[in-house]
């Protein structure tokens, strides 16, 4: 899976959390969940259950706590696509 | 003195009315809003009937975002949010926006559970070893200022925000302490209310305790009977009553709409002493709850043109009139009006105070008596304290000036408020 079929698949999840559905529309791989998409820090937890859910992986603590970026979101997914 | 309070919006989710509008037609013409409950029967309750307001997915999504309710399942929540946010609009306020908190204003929104099948959704996941996949939603949804918390959020209210519980005098008990706030001129509105979860798991230990009536099923619409000689116990109801109060002053200054003035009320409790134990009522508490009330207010027992009773149908409707009678002393055709919202909604449990007291300011506002239903076989033990015509069974167009409201809960607690028609 290239990274923009990755990007394609974590855009509909992020969206439903963004609170600035502006900022939605230039998501790349240097976008912060909270800083640019205003994502409260309480559904941070509910991105990672639905990204779990959409790729059928599961995300470990340590990896749950760096997830803060769509970049950091895809080398999560990757590595976890790998070793699953 | 402190100042003067009054009732600047009102707003409803009732089994038998969504919104003032629907409320008022449906309480004027006693219709019911009591229906069968397949959920119920196929758990094997012993009383299958119970009132559940009805809500489309379009009303709801006017008061949730999508990201709301996703993973929501709080009907206490749900009918709290609209009962309030419709309040607010109706007395002619806005949503505060930008960073500051309307710092005035706060509520009081009471509810006897919060989220309970939320409750139990989690924790069967729990018990399976999902917990990480509960999500960051339960904690809102199930701890009890639930409801205060979404309102307050909401609106962006920056005044005290909070819940009261205290069974079934949540509602009016949530009133008269939003009133006190007012008064002393803690805050300048307060939205207070109250809400109700419904369904089986918040209603089975209803149904264990055999204070439900079970000879309905099959005629949900008659089940309630509150004063009848046939009554044999309560209906299951839910949903949520809200009320906006302000100081007179504010109220004025804005040129808003006063439905009524709150004079005053009391609530105390019997201690589980003499008659009153954890769920029955110490008719001593009960009569000097309403005597307080009428002292608090600084108005005559002979001043009461209506009450608005507890009244469940069961077999304490007897006790209460008798209470009120004492209280006020008055019987027979001196005895006020009284009626029960009950027969027409059930026993909404934590919502039924905030539902009530609804009411009852609607009748004070537009002049009228809401008609009982299915009490035509009036208990005899009723009709030996007071009059007959006493009790309406059908709609009665008159002057209201003050309604006596009182609600009497488990835990032997009782609140009693007294509501005027307001004037200069």
């Amino acid at each position: 899976m290239d990274r923009a079929e990755l990007i394609a698949r974590l855009t509909p999840i992020i969206t439903t959390y963004a609170q600035d559905k502006d900022a939605v529309a230039s998501i790349n791989e240097n976008t912060d969940f909270i800083k640019d998409l205003k994502i409260n820090s309480a559904n941070l937890v509910d991105v990672i259950l639905d990204v779990e859910e959409e790729f059928d992986i599961e995300i470990d603590n340590l990896s749950m706590e760096r997830m803060l970026t769509v970049n950091a979101a895809i080398e999560i997914i990757e590595d976890k696509l790998r070793t699953k | 003195m402190g100042n003067r309070v009054v009732v600047t919006g009102l707003g409803v989710v009732a089994p038998n009315g969504v919104s003032i509008t629907a409320f008022t037609d449906a309480i004027k013409n006693g219709t019911s809003g009591i229906h069968h409950d397949p959920e119920l029967e196929q758990l094997q309750f012993s009383c299958q009937i119970a009132g559940k307001p009805q809500l489309s997915d379009d009303l709801i999504a006017q008061y949730f975002t999508a990201l709301e309710l996703r993973n929501f399942n709080s009907t206490g929540i749900l009918y709290g949010v609209i009962a309030g946010m419709d309040a607010w609009k109706n007395a002619g306020l806005k949503v505060q926006d930008g960073d500051e908190p309307d710092w005035d204003s706060g509520t009081i929104f009471g509810t006897g559970t919060s989220g309970i099948d939320k409750f139990r959704e989690s924790i069967y996941k729990v018990d399976e070893l999902q917990l990480r996949k509960l999500g960051s939603t339960v904690v809102v949804q199930t701890m009890a200022s639930g409801i205060s918390a979404y309102l307050g959020g909401k609106l962006g209210l920056g005044n005290q925000t909070t819940t009261n519980s205290s069974a079934c005098i949540t509602g009016t008990e949530s009133i008269l302490m939003a009133y006190e706030r007012i008064k002393t001129g803690q805050a300048t509105k307060m939205l207070a209310g109250s809400t109700s979860d419904s369904g089986p798991y918040i209603w089975a230990g209803f149904d264990a305790m055999k204070v439900c009536t079970y000879k309905h099923n099959q005629s949900p619409e008659q089940g309630s009977r509150p004063m009848s000689a046939s009554a044999s116990g309560f209906v299951p109801g839910s949903g949520a009553g809200a009320i906006v109060l302000e100081s007179l002053n504010s109220a004025l200054k804005r040129g808003a709409t006063i439905y009524a003035e709150i004079l005053g009320g009391h609530i105390n409790s019997g201690g589980q002493r003499g008659t009153g134990t954890m769920t029955a009522p110490n008719s001593a508490a009960v009569q000097r709850c309403i005597k307080g009330a009428l002292q608090n207010a600084g108005i005559k027992a002979s001043e009461v043109d209506t009450i608005n009773g507890h009244l469940t149908a069961t077999s304490k409707d007897t006790t209460e009139i008798q209470n009120w009678s004492i209280a006020l002393n008055r019987k027979g055709s001196d005895f006020p009006y009284i009626n029960s919202l009950k027969s027409t909604i059930g026993h909404c449990l934590s919502a039924a105070g905030s539902i009530e007291c609804v009411a009852s300011i609607l009748q004070l506002h537009q002049d009228f008596i809401f008609p009982n239903i299915n009490c035509e076989d009036l208990n005899p033990e009723i009709s030996d304290i007071i009059d007959f015509n006493k009790i309406p069974q059908q709609l009665l167009n008159t002057n209201v000036n003050i309604v006596a409201k009182a609600s009497f809960g488990f835990g032997d607690v009782n609140a009693c408020i007294i509501l005027k028609k307001y004037a200069e």
